[in-house]
């Protein structure tokens, strides 16, 4: 082909060069910087949620966490020894202080410290909340995905009602009732998986499907609405009209797109599981975070409470970082409107 | 409200509807029918099975369980009703707080409520539950509170949705105050939805409460509700599983109730209706008497889908293009003109069904072959340009991608050939700084620069025929000139020829050879462009010029408004198709309809009374319709 001249008519310095910000790699560390910047921003805010619950309590926490037959003498020792008769500034920076030293206080019931007790507890919570999020994205991804193509452009009209019908049904029941009915039906019923608590990667099962089953639902219906929309977009139109061959069409146009498009809304369903382990460790007698905080709650072990309620809020936190982060590598975009 | 009535027209709306009557006569019956047995305890039948007496078991202290799961509808629904209004009071103030607090109040609040909402609602509801103390009146307060930031962002976003209709710009001029404003002339109009999120997330409340009491932080004995009962009926489900059962298939009920409506419901407010995808016309030859031109259109008709059956976008277009020609389409929108091009471009999709005499391009009858035989060629030979340059590029792949692709697929070279005459393309629509270009992704251009981008990835292949739907449209009025320029000269300098497709006359005056007008799916009339100007012959033209501005100045005539609408692809007329809104429709316009046929040697019009024509030739074109 020839060479083709720059067309003259033109300015060739048109000024209708659009921000690049966002572009490249000092982009990408621009945009990590001030995701993590309000990360440190929602933490303090979690941090000062916790250190503020104690202080909002009706009535002296360590009175009420230590019974009526406490005498005066032990309840002012407590307060001392907790701290909480000094001034609500000086404690608050040694909360902080605390909080970035990992030194999370003492249980009023065990007297043990925080932080062991966290220690102790944080892995099991993780060995099925770990698994349940990665079961939830190799799940919802390909059947969200294969729906949208198999309900394309007004196709599939059963199988989309299926899909819907199903899914529906699936995320009505909320995890700890699908945790009560696996187990009557799994443990109770054919005694094919061990009874509660944590005795091996069988007793692992029933809590992760528990978990995933909800989110797994409504994840997969996001994925096809999502994906749904690139099929019908302009671009897939444009890419048509270039007669581009399918593995192209769908593998390089459309998948990043529905991809990005899907993990958008993520964020919001993954971190909601953090809350689902709560619940469904309750059910099975797990020894993680929610058996723990469900105690301290009732029998007011407030720094214990404080602790937990830190660990799970920065999960959550951690959650919404994670597919951030991820969104902005595959998708440029996402990093404007980052602020 | 008429479109509520999906609740009795539909199986799903029907089974919302019966499941939550079901709920509504438990919630106020259930404590006085089944209260007794809910609470009479005998020790002596302490943790039954299931039995004819007690379908469900009793419980440790020998009461029935079927009956307390009954009961129990009533504090579970009642608590998660109060919830949700005492979560939408404090929501609403919050989200109403920040549209008087000023600009930096409204940030704060904003920025506060985000990092809120990042948390689930059943850890706030703990958080809360650790302050508000446990039993039922602290539980409503926690999960409340857990939900008011859901509904603080929604009346942020709702508010300032409306912040700059007139009626508040008006009451701001008036001098009336942020609170008065917020309060009288905002809520009132962002109530509605906010009633029905708030109605949808009962739903969520139900359970959020359930999980709550659950976990022995709810409602607390002797007062019980769902959660706390499958609590207690967990610790026994090795003994009793139904004690376990009955709360959880009650929760599952009311979720499964509460998620319907809520489908439903936004069913019937989205107001869609699903339609039938048309039966594919197989692949049939056409006549083969085909032309020289580069593209023939014989009679071309497309027909869609819709809720009430088939609509036909177009009805009859028959058009011929040379090679190197340029020829525009133009009419207002729903005069088939874009379906034409798609059709054309065989991008119609398999909902739709495109028949055609002959559809030729480059010499091969399109719809005699099966369309992925055509691609080959179409997609060598053919380029399409989109009117939102900023929608038809693809976001995730790089312009450097994009370019190069019909290069690689159709001309079969390899990346760095491919690239080079990427880059060549580029260079050709007039972009500076290829390389950095072809690195970045479509957001970072502006409108102007993305649409010439989108012209070079059409030029990157060998096209015989650009297609520009609408190529200035979206754009800035300082650029679409430009893009038209740059449409003109890719034409003549790659030998391509231009379908321009528009709404404006003037548009196409000034880029084509010629012009076809249509008008509610047909073709009406096909002109040079100097002499469709000088003297238009269908009325339709003549007011389509009289309307355009640029037009109209220099032909110094007053501009006249066009009234009416495009008759639907969905309206069937005998007659023709213009004569509701023609100023020289008669009765044989209204029963027959005139078709396409010649004027001259150049021109060929689809009308009964052509005018700009000496009296004589009105006859001729009588005489030469007749004589069809
Ligand atoms: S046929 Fe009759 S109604 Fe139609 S455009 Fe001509 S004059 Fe008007």
């Amino acid at each position: 082909m020839a060479e083709i001249a720059t067309l003259s008519v033109l300015p060739p310095t048109a000024p209708e060069d659009a921000s690049t910000a966002g572009g490249g790699a000092a982009g990408l560390a621009r945009f990590v910087a001030r995701r993590l910047l309000r990360l440190v921003g929602s933490l303090l805010v979690l941090v000062t949620a916790t250190f503020g619950m104690i202080h909002l309590l009706p009535g002296n926490p360590v009175r009420a966490a230590l019974g009526q037959d406490a005498t005066a003498a032990v309840v002012a020792a407590r307060t001392h020894q907790l701290g909480l008769d000094r001034t609500l500034v000086d404690q608050y920076f040694s909360y902080l202080h605390g909080v970035v030293t990992g030194n999370l206080g003492v249980s009023i019931v065990s007297s043990e410290p925080v932080s062991t007790i966290l220690g102790a507890r944080i892995p099991a919570t993780l060995s099925i909340a770990l698994p349940a999020f990665v079961l939830v994205l190799l799940v919802s991804l390909p059947i969200g995905l294969s729906m949208a193509l198999r309900t394309r452009h007004g196709r599939g009209e059963r199988t989309r009602v299926a899909f819907i019908g199903v899914t529906g049904l699936v995320n009505s029941v909320p995890d700890f009732v699908w945790a009560t009915l696996l187990s009557a039906v799994f443990v109770v019923g054919l005694k094919l998986l061990p009874v509660a608590g944590d005795a091996g990667f069988t007793s692992h099962i029933l809590p992760v499907v528990a978990l995933m089953l909800g989110p797994a639902a409504s994840l997969s219906r996001i994925v096809r609405v999502e994906a749904t929309k690139v099929l019908e977009s302009e671009y897939m139109q444009a890419a048509r009209s270039r007669r581009l061959p399918w593995r192209l069409l769908y593998l390089r146009h459309a998948l990043p797109n529905m991809i990005t498009a899907s993990l958008t809304f993520s964020g919001m369903i993954l971190s909601g599981l953090i809350a689902g382990t709560v619940l469904v460790e309750n059910v099975f007698a797990w020894p993680g975070l929610g058996t723990e905080i469900s105690q301290a709650v009732v029998s007011k072990d407030y720094p214990l409470v404080q602790g937990i309620l830190l660990i799970l809020g920065a999960m959550v936190l951690a959650i919404h970082l994670m597919v951030d982060l991820v969104l902005g590598i595959l998708d440029p975009r996402s990093r404007i409107g980052e602020s | 409200m008429a479109r509520l009535r999906i609740f009795v027209r539909t199986p799903p709306g029907v089974a919302a509807l019966v499941l939550l009557v079901g709920l509504l006569f438990l919630v106020v019956a259930a404590p006085t029918i089944w209260g007794a047995g809910a609470a009479n305890s005998n020790v002596a039948i302490s943790n039954q099975g299931p039995s004819g007496a007690h379908l469900l078991g009793t419980d440790a202290l020998g009461r029935d369980v079927l009956d307390r799961v009954l009961v129990a509808t009533r504090s579970s629904l009642v608590l998660a009703v109060l919830a949700t209004a005492v979560g939408g009071a404090i929501g609403v103030t919050l989200g109403a707080l920040s549209a008087v607090t000023g600009r930096v109040g409204a940030r704060v609040l904003g920025a506060a409520i985000n990092v809120l909402l990042a948390f689930p609602a059943l850890l706030l509801a703990i958080f809360f539950a650790v302050i508000f103390g446990l039993g039922s009146v602290a539980s409503v307060f926690a999960v409340g509170a857990s939900f008011a930031p859901g509904f603080a962002r929604l009346t942020q976003t709702l508010a300032a949705s409306i912040a700059e209709r007139d009626y508040i710009r008006a009451a701001r001029l008036l001098g009336r105050g942020r609170f008065h404003i917020a309060w009288r002339h905002m809520l009132p109009n962002v109530s509605e939805p906010l009633m029905l999120y708030g109605t949808i997330h009962v739903g969520t409340a139900i359970l959020t409460l359930a999980g709550l009491s659950f976990l022995g932080l709810g409602v607390q004995p002797p007062a019980y509700d769902w959660g706390q009962l499958l609590q207690v009926g967990l610790s026994q489900i090795y003994l009793t599983p139904a004690q376990a059962l009955g709360p959880a298939g009650a929760i599952v009920i009311a979720g499964i109730a509460c998620n319907l409506a809520g489908e439903v419901l936004a069913d019937a407010l989205s107001g869609r209706q699903r339609v039938r995808p048309l039966r594919p016309v197989p692949a049939a030859p056409g006549s083969r008497s085909g032309g020289t031109g580069l593209l023939e259109v014989r009679d071309l008709a497309i027909e869609l889908p819709a809720a009430g059956g088939v609509v036909r976008p177009v009805r009859e277009v028959s058009f011929d293009l040379q090679p190197e020609e340029r020829l525009g389409i133009v009419g207002e929108s729903g005069s088939g003109k874009s379906m034409t091009a798609l059709a054309i471009a065989q991008l119609v999709g398999d909902q739709g069904r495109v028949r055609a005499d002959r559809l030729s391009f480059a010499g091969r009858d399109l719809l005699a072959e099966p369309a992925k035989d055509n691609a080959a060629l179409l997609g060598r030979n053919m380029a399409m340009i989109f009117q939102d340059p900023g929608e038809a590029l693809n976001p995730a792949l790089k312009i450097g991608t994009q370019l190069r692709e019909p290069a690689q697929v159709h001309l079969g070279l390899d990346r760095r050939a491919a690239a080079v005459r990427a880059a060549a393309s580029l260079r050709s629509v007039a972009i500076p700084d290829v390389r950095r270009r072809m690195r970045q992704h479509q957001h970072e251009l502006s409108g102007g620069m993305k649409q010439r981008v989108c012209i070079a990835v059409g030029l990157t292949g060998e096209p015989k025929l650009l297609i520009a739907d609408e190529p200035t449209t979206a754009l800035d009025v300082s650029v679409q000139r430009q893009i038209l320029r740059l449409l003109v000269q890719a034409g003549e300098r790659e030998q391509t020829a231009v379908l321009l497709i528009s709404h404006d006359i003037a548009v196409v005056s000034e880029v084509c050879d010629r012009i076809l007008v249509m008008y509610a799916g047909y073709a009406v009339e096909d002109a040079p462009v100097e002499a469709l100007l000088r003297a238009p012959a269908h009325p339709y033209t003549e007011v389509l010029l009289a309307a355009s501005p640029d037009m109209a100045t220099e032909r110094g005539t007053p501009l006249p408004t066009l009234e009416g609408r495009v008759p639907g692809p969905e309206v069937e007329l005998s007659g023709c198709y213009f004569a509701p809104r023609c100023t020289y429709a008669d009765e044989r316009c209204r029963s027959e309809r005139p078709p396409l046929a010649p004027l001259d040697a150049t021109r060929r019009v689809a009308c009964w009374h052509p005018c700009n024509v000496p009296a004589p030739a009105a006859t001729r074109a009588d005489e030469i319709a007749a004589s069809r």
